[in-house]
């Protein structure tokens, strides 16, 4: 298949030989899971459940609120120890909604629960339905809830299911052992995707640096023979930010997504395998989105591994389990190096977004005290959205917002590549993040100002219209006593006799 | 399961992604752009003998101590700026771009004048609008042409009319210019007799030897001479990725086009490519001075349009203005430049057309209606 240039983007040291040849293996459940109600792009879910409660495995313990949203469900059996709070999985350490879960060893699944004997049969509307039910969302790292995406079908003209196995990230290795390991699986899952999408071709692409992956998918493809849309399994050429969705359906189609648009808009939906296998078991088994598989790398931790583990498991369990650090390290990570979140400490719970978790020594992260820019343009050339990152930073750093969006800030992806090759390591993402909250948090406060003023002009329109309604009353009332001279008149001119 | 808790992060502002580097710096930066200079500059010392070696050691070490009185100025840490490298390449550059028998005081006044005038002046490193090295080889030329425009005939280190230690101590530190040891470039003679009414054919025959040129062994700045060892420095920064091609080819390129098209139309007034690629400073000047990141475009467009530029007024100068040689006034003009190309030429945004607007495809796919 031709494959198109994307421009831009760099070549970092892929460390994937850490972790890439070891399976995906099940951990011991921890003592106590933190199960967020916020793991998702979207609203947060809503409790369900009561403190003391008894729940199954794959019991719904919080339910979705709003059109985009998605429901959790209990990672094991056990008992609700409290509906609190605790650690979020993010860089501020701030505390987010969480149900506290105590397992109870037996790992018991909901009673009941089975899946579709033959998905295909079922209306693409029932396969979104029971997508969202099982709260699947996008497990490459944006948790966007994946059925509103298997809705897209109502809205754009869709031809192209691409699975996106580029995992260009360094050191991220769980895709790429998720599709060695469960090929058939993975492909099941995508194939009832492109039923429910409706859309006749399926292009399974995955970076040339997984060459076991593209092989066990390709392999798992050939077996299934001629049936259902046509698929293809590409190698995709090694290069940062191939994983881009926008850039990865530019390499495979030649076309760029529109600005400010969808990949859709020009017929292509694109899913993460992980997520693929996830539909996979909701469909088939009827089994929810509990667990995911997670990456554990970096020079600090003592034996890399892939594992899959319940959902709400602390990340200090997952590095116990790992052998713990060989040495301090200068920097936790969840995601890979290029985009992923710095964790303050390890007192946080895994969350369905979460595909690594790097614990890097400073020879790994390579930091160093930014330098002024020598305007060199290596960040210009790097840049696969081209863009000139070295202007947006000057005019953020400036604090002038509104250049720096029309150099296009709002284009940038935050894929991090500028950053990485600046020679005077310039916080350049650091910028772009704070200049993009910045503009949000105009945003919202611009809204909320024209809020405020609609219901005061509301308001305002309210007590006018009263007031005009008493007048009117009043007038009426008026009127009606002019009518009816004779009974009123009467004892007025009495009155004023009295008075005189 | 004691809790790890990372150091730093949890107090301070978290730090944003990417946790990796490419280990790029611009000290890294810097030592290459030496590094590429060293066999020409290393050829430049030997053929001019102790002269060149001795302003060369002046120019550099006073550009240092320009850039650290300066940084020290500006209250900026004097070492990590100072180990950044970019002061030694502008002395580097500078004194190679001076004349061999040059006095002491013209390669410190040039040091003085790149580094605190043309580079602190404007804000220190990356706010310079003008090649420091060039603002200074300019000032000189104005201000003193006459030292600026005396060149040695090379007495090589390893021949016997070569100058001693003490000799070279006189020329540099002394004042003393010997009888019948200044010469001048191929550039300079060509335009002199020329002047004097000479045909363009015996003046080339005279002053132009193409292999000489190529090789180095003619007069000229410290180290401008040899085209081949600079157009090896040249190839190596383009292999380690310090600059891209963009500059040197359209420079090259475009000097050669005209030279070449002029050359067709009249032979007896303008010489060929060649006689231009090879004199003077046009190898130095297309790989290590237009390149300069600073004073450039950061746009590979822009960098096209800025490397013509400069081809097109070094042809221009070099053909019809006052001076025989016109890299620094060529460089620097295009420097001017700079803001101009920056702002109008930029890359097309990803997902949008050239005026900014989204795309759009005129076919099937896409919103439904």
């Amino acid at each position: 298949m031709r494959l198109f240039r994307i421009r831009g983007g760099v070549h970092p040291d892929d460390r994937k030989h850490l972790s890439n040849g070891q399976p995906i293996e099940r951990l011991p459940l921890p003592p106590l899971l933190h199960v967020p109600l916020q793991q998702h792009i979207g609203s947060p879910a809503a409790p369900a459940v009561r403190r003391g409660q008894r729940v199954a495995k794959g019991e719904l313990i919080a339910h979705s609120q709003g059109a985009i949203s998605a429901p959790v469900h209990a990672p094991t059996s056990g008992r609700i120890m409290g509906i609190g709070s605790y650690h979020a999985h993010h860089a501020s350490g701030l505390s987010v909604p969480t149900i506290t879960l105590q397992p109870d060893g037996e790992d018991r699944w909901l009673e009941g629960t089975e899946g579709a004997p033959d998905p295909f049969s079922l209306d693409p509307d029932e396969i979104a339905a029971r997508v969202s039910a099982a709260g699947i969302v996008g497990l490459g790292g944006a948790t966007f809830p994946s059925a509103v995406k298997l809705n897209l079908r109502k809205k754009y003209r869709l031809h192209t299911l691409a699975i996106n196995g580029a995992e260009c990230e360094p050191y991220l290795t769980c895709d790429d052992r998720l599709m060695r390991e469960r090929p058939g699986q993975v492909l099941d899952g995508i194939r009832i995707m492109a039923h429910a999408l409706g859309v006749s071709r399926i292009l399974i692409a995955i970076e040339g640096n997984k060459p076991e992956a593209l092989g066990a998918m390709a392999t798992a493809a050939a077996v299934l023979g001629a049936s259902g849309a046509e698929i293809s399994v590409v190698s995709l050429p090694m290069r940062y930010p191939m994983g881009s969705e926008k850039h990865l359906v530019q390499t495979l189609t030649g076309r760029e997504t529109p600005a400010r648009g969808l990949t859709a808009d020009i017929g292509v939906v694109v899913h993460n395998p992980a997520t693929a296998f996830a539909v996979h078991e909701a469909l088939r088994l009827g089994h929810p989105l509990v667990s995911r598989v997670v990456t554990v790398s970096g020079a600090a931790i003592a034996r890399p591994r892939n594992l899959r583990v319940p959902l709400g498991t602390p990340v200090q369990w997952l590095i116990d389990q790992c052998g713990g650090f060989t040495v301090e390290p200068a920097r936790l990570v969840s995601g890979g190096p290029m985009m992923g979140q710095p964790l303050p400490s390890t007192r946080v719970p895994m969350v369905k977004g979460s595909n690594g978790i790097l614990a890097l020594t400073a020879a790994e992260t390579r930091g160093r005290e930014p330098s002024p820019c020598i305007r060199c343009g290596s960040c210009v050339s790097a840049c696969p959205c081209g863009l000139l990152p070295l202007e947006m930073a000057a005019h953020t750093r400036a604090g002038d917002l509104e250049g720096a969006v029309r150099l296009g800030l709002m284009d940038c992806i935050g894929c991090g590549s500028c950053a990485y090759v600046c020679p005077a390591h310039i916080p350049l993402v650091q910028y772009f993040n704070y200049a993009k909250g910045e503009m949000a948090a105009r945003g919202r406060a611009k809204q909320k100002q024209t809020e405020t003023r609609r219901l005061i002009e509301q308001r305002a329109e309210r007590i006018e219209a009263i007031q005009r309604a008493k007048r009117e009353a009043m007038a009426a009332r008026k009127r009606e006593a002019a009518s009816r001279p004779r009974p009123q008149a009467k004892p007025a001119a009495a009155e004023s006799e009295v008075g005189a | 399961m004691s809790e790890f808790i990372v150091k730093g992060t949890a107090s301070e502002t978290p730090v944003a992604a990417p946790h990796a580097h490419s280990g790029a710096s611009v000290g890294r930066t810097m030592g290459l752009v030496a590094l590429a200079l060293l066999p020409a500059t290393a050829f430049g010392l030997g053929q001019f003998g102790w002269p060149a070696i001795l302003l060369f050691t002046v120019t550099v070490a006073a550009a240092l101590a320009v850039e650290a009185l300066c940084l020290r100025i500006a209250d900026k840490p004097v070492r990590p700026y100072l180990m950044d490298g970019s002061a030694l390449v502008t002395g580097w550059l500078l004194a190679l771009s001076l004349p061999p028998s040059a006095p002491w005081w013209i390669g410190v006044l040039g040091s003085l004048i790149a580094i605190a005038l043309a580079k602190h002046v404007f804000g220190g490193i990356g706010q310079n609008l003008f090649n420091p090295a060039m603002v200074a080889r300019v000032a000189l030329l104005i201000a003193f042409p006459v030292e600026m425009t005396s060149f040695a005939t090379q007495a090589p280190l390893w021949s016997e009319e070569a100058l001693g230690l003490q000799q070279g101590l006189a020329v540099t530190f002394g004042g003393v210019v010997p009888d019948g040891l200044t010469g001048a470039t191929t550039l300079g003679q060509v335009r002199a007799e020329l002047a004097r009414g000479l045909e363009l054919g015996p003046a080339l025959a005279s002053a132009h030897d193409p292999l000489r040129s190529a090789l180095g062994t003619i007069g000229g700045s410290l180290g401008e001479t040899s085209a081949v060892l600079l157009l090896l420095g040249g190839l190596f920064l383009l292999y380690r990725r310090v600059i891209t091609w963009h500059i040197p080819v359209s420079m090259l390129g475009a000097l050669a086009l005209l030279a070449t098209l002029t050359h067709l139309i009249d032979p007896d007034r303008y010489p060929d490519a060649v006689y231009h690629l090879v004199s003077g400073a046009t190898l130095l000047g297309a790989f290590f001075i237009a390149t300069d990141l600073v004073t450039s475009p950061v746009s590979k467009t822009g960098q096209l349009i800025f490397g013509a530029g400069c081809g097109l007024l070094v042809f221009c100068i070099r053909t019809w203005a006052g001076y025989p040689e016109g890299v620094a006034f060529a460089v620097m003009l295009m420097n001017a430049c700079t803001p101009l190309i920056d702002h109008y030429v930029r890359p097309r945004v990803y997902g949008r057309d050239r005026r900014g607007g989204p795309l759009e495809y005129g076919d099937e796919t896409g919103r439904r209606p």
